[in-house]
């Protein structure tokens, strides 16, 4: 009875509120739990978020117009890019003082290259005007619009200070604008003209193929994985060593064995020529489109489907299946009712392994998709190893990672992410 | 007494400093290049005569140079550059220098003058398209056909030419050189080539000229591409880089032929990345003053088909190295090959390639 009419908190036995005393007790072990994952958590910070994280900032980054050309942007400020005329003197004053410093420092041609992606020309404007304005005395030498245009004309075309004036932003939206192939306009936010748009048909394309794949791996590995579960562990270990075998081959030499088989002059049509089936003049083209790609990639991605499928199927009761036939199911009744259910994790596993590396594969599409089997991430690579336009790949790449985490997400309430066992 | 000795000790320090100063070479040098044929003449041409004056030295090559520009950009912001010279394509030296990214050079004053005592600067001439570049060589992207599937094309025309020349053609994947020879092959004159593409017209003509063998083109992205294609009979013709033709015909005896005309001029050559500390920076323009002479250059060409880039070297041109062929014929910048050459725009390309990049990739995803 006491102890019903007692109020106030549980205490300790010396005398503290157990609460507390259990927390602190907890936080110690918390503490130590955390002493030792510590090396792991930095090692992860310091190596894989810090980096990839300050990649993403670049997708929106864009100090450098304001800080290469500052006195350019604050007296653009007034400036009506709507009114149809060209800035006043006091723009082109400020820009010749700011090139005159740019160009000693040798940043005139990087804000060139920044402004050249929305606006292809501003550079060589830059370029030419570097060296010739740094020769000039600013107090004497004005007034500078005539003797600006009278280098390079585009310094009198309107559509070039609005560029400066629409970019000068600490932060700016044009590379994720660009990224869905949009770009900011006189009036905000527009499409791009039809024959500029890509990013978009690409990101589908990426996702539609990087499907097929999984669909595929489902298909061909199921079956492979039940036979493995149900040999004799001797054999199924051989066999195991045969779908681990690709992983210990270098994967450009697996794509380019896929080149030799597929190929018009390849060993698959040789093959179909020389039975009858197909004819000389009317090889079947295999490669350098989607169906390379999607051939090549199943091939690839199959052992990360077949390893998860296989060791869910390894536990599951063989007396299972026979329970089921003896209460009068049918070999399909018992396969599809009792045992696939049961292995739906596995599958949940390995399609999302499969997936999630298909849809950031760029070696194998470049070598065997020609122009319709190249996915997105062949875009990424380019820009930022090719155009060198970081911004922009690091725009698509933030996008790219955003629709994985949303279609996990989907995954999660669909399937349920707790249904899914990789062993 | 005790003061002639001082000045005598003032003296010799002095007679020493340069030598100090010459001393403070780094003996190690970094560098970068594509590999393959062309690596390996770098080397035999340039590196192995400077080891063997200056045995201290080691050499390290990276294969490296088609990212080159990015990761070069990707080391100046993490503080740490490791490459010492870089061998780039003439419009990757223009962004690297652009970018800050490369040293600006005084030609004159860091590059060996020819024997007769030309600069450096007249001797390279033109090929100094920035001035960070040292020129090497003048190589061309041209077409092979394959004599035995096709008649021999006599104008670069006949990739456009599916019924007289049927079969698959392989271009390279980017509009540089596609877009000059779709229009120069649709009736543009050659002068006429940039206005036309400078505008959307121009664009959409010139895309449209290529509609017409979309389905019978293979796209590469590799040198090595084209030459194998043809080798497997996958296409009948393609365009690559002339030494690596001349290696699949003069060296491997594929039926191959080559066809000098519009091949489309371009250049390699070093650029020195900016900020190396000073005892590196003093060793690599050892190097490079050496390596850039014109005898080093006139070497280079006994083992690949490329033309070197000073004037001066051409006359001593000799014969291939393993296989004894006269090279000067199978230059780029022989004149009976340079009948009709297409010269690329460095400037206009700087400013639109971006643009038609992705027109160029949105016609390709159509």
């Amino acid at each position: 009875m006491s102890d019903i009419t007692q109020s106030g908190p549980v205490l300790a036995a010396d005398g503290t509120p157990l609460k507390r005393s259990l927390s602190r007790a907890l936080r110690m072990q918390k503490l130590r739990a955390l002493m030792l994952i510590a090396p792991l958590l930095l090692f992860i910070l310091v190596t894989f978020i810090l980096p990839v994280g300050d990649m993403l900032f670049r997708s929106v980054e864009n100090g450098i117009v304001r800080d290469t050309l500052p006195r350019t942007v604050e007296a653009l400020a007034d400036w009506d890019p709507a009114s149809g005329e060209l800035p006043e003197e006091a723009v082109f004053a400020a820009m010749a003082a700011d090139l005159q410093i740019a160009a000693e420092e040798k940043t005139h041609t990087k804000v060139a290259k920044r402004l050249n992606y929305e606006n292809p020309g501003v550079s060589s404007v830059f370029r030419k005007s570097g060296r010739k304005v740094s020769k000039w005395d600013l107090a004497t030498d004005g007034p500078f619009r005539e003797k600006l245009i009278d280098i390079d004309k585009g310094w009198g075309d309107i559509e070039l200070w609005r560029t400066i004036k629409t970019y000068s932003g600490q932060i700016t939206s044009g590379y994720f604008l660009n990224a869905v192939d949009m770009q900011l306009g006189a009036e905000g936010p527009e499409i791009r003209p039809e024959n500029e748009r890509i990013y978009n048909t690409m990101l589908i394309r990426t996702m539609r193929m990087s499907l097929i794949i999984t669909f595929s791996c489902i298909l061909l590995g199921y079956p492979v994985a039940w036979i493995l579960a149900n040999l004799p562990a001797r054999k199924a270990n051989l066999l195991l060593i045969l779908v681990l075998l690709p992983f210990w081959t270098s994967l450009l030499v697996r794509t380019s064995a896929w080149k030799i088989l597929l190929q018009q002059q390849g060993v698959i049509n040789d093959t179909l020529v020389w039975i009858g089936l197909v004819d000389d003049a009317n090889r079947l083209v295999l490669i350098n489109n989607e169906l390379g790609t999607i051939i090549a990639m199943t091939h690839i991605l199959l052992p990360f489907m077949i390893l998860p499928m296989y060791s869910v199927m390894q536990t599951i009761n063989p007396s299972y299946l026979r329970a089921a036939k003896s209460l009068g199911a049918t070999d399909w009744t018992a396969f599809w009712r009792v045992y696939f259910p049961q292995t739906v994790p596995g599958i949940g596993a390995g399609s999302i392994l499969v997936f999630i590396l298909a849809v950031g594969y760029y070696i194998t599409p470049a070598l065997v998709g020609g122009t319709k089997g190249t996915f997105i991430s062949n875009l990424i690579a380019y820009h930022i190893s090719t155009s060198g336009n970081w911004g922009l790949g690091a725009a698509l790449g933030a996008i790219l990672l955003a629709v994985v985490l949303l279609l996990y997400w989907v995954y999660d309430k669909v399937v349920g992410i707790d249904n899914v066992k990789l062993g | 007494m005790k003061l002639s000795k001082l000045s005598a000790l003032a003296m010799t320090t002095a007679l020493c400093a340069p030598s100090a100063f010459a001393e403070e070479m780094a003996n190690e040098l970094t560098l970068v290049s594509w590999g393959g044929a062309y690596q390996a003449s770098q080397h035999k041409a340039y590196v192995e005569p400077y080891l063997a004056a200056n045995p201290d030295v080691k050499v390290v090559w990276d294969e490296s140079s088609a990212e080159a520009v990015a990761k070069i950009r990707a080391m100046n912001e993490a503080g740490n550059v490791t490459w010492d010279l870089v061998d780039v394509v003439a419009s990757d030296a223009m962004r690297l220098c652009d970018e800050g990214l490369a040293e600006e050079l005084d030609h004159d004053e860091v590059l060996a003058e020819a024997p007769d005592g030309t600069p450096a600067s007249e001797d390279f001439g033109d090929l100094i398209v920035s001035d960070c570049f040292v020129p090497q060589i003048v190589y061309s992207t041209t077409f092979g056909y394959r004599t035995d599937l096709i008649d021999q094309p006599d104008s670069v025309c006949a990739i456009f030419d599916t019924e007289k020349y049927p079969g698959k053609r392989s271009l390279q994947k980017r509009p540089i050189d596609n877009m000059e020879w779709a229009l120069y092959c649709d009736g543009v004159a050659k002068e006429e080539i940039y206005d036309v593409l400078g505008t959307d017209e121009g664009v959409e003509q010139a895309l449209a000229k290529l509609d017409t063998i979309k389905d019978q083109v293979v796209w590469w992205t590799a040198g090595a591409e084209t030459p194998q294609l043809l080798a497997d009979g996958e296409v009948v013709m393609g365009s690559t880089f002339n030494g690596r033709l001349f290696s699949a015909i003069a060296e491997q005896g594929q039926p191959i032929g080559m066809l000098w005309d519009m091949q489309s001029f371009d250049l390699d050559g070093w650029v020195v990345p900016a900020g190396l500390p000073a005892d590196r920076k003093a060793r690599v323009m050892d190097f490079l003053k050496f390596a850039t002479d014109t005898q080093r250059l006139a070497d280079q060409a006994a083992y690949i088909s490329y033309g070197p880039a000073r004037a001066s070297s051409a006359p001593l041109v000799g014969k291939h190295a393993e296989l004894g062929i006269e090279m000067a014929p199978h230059m780029p910048t022989d004149p009976a090959n340079a009948g009709n050459v297409h010269v690329y725009d460095y400037e206009w390309w700087a400013d639109n390639r971006d643009d038609l990049d992705a027109k160029f990739q949105a016609w390709l995803a159509k």
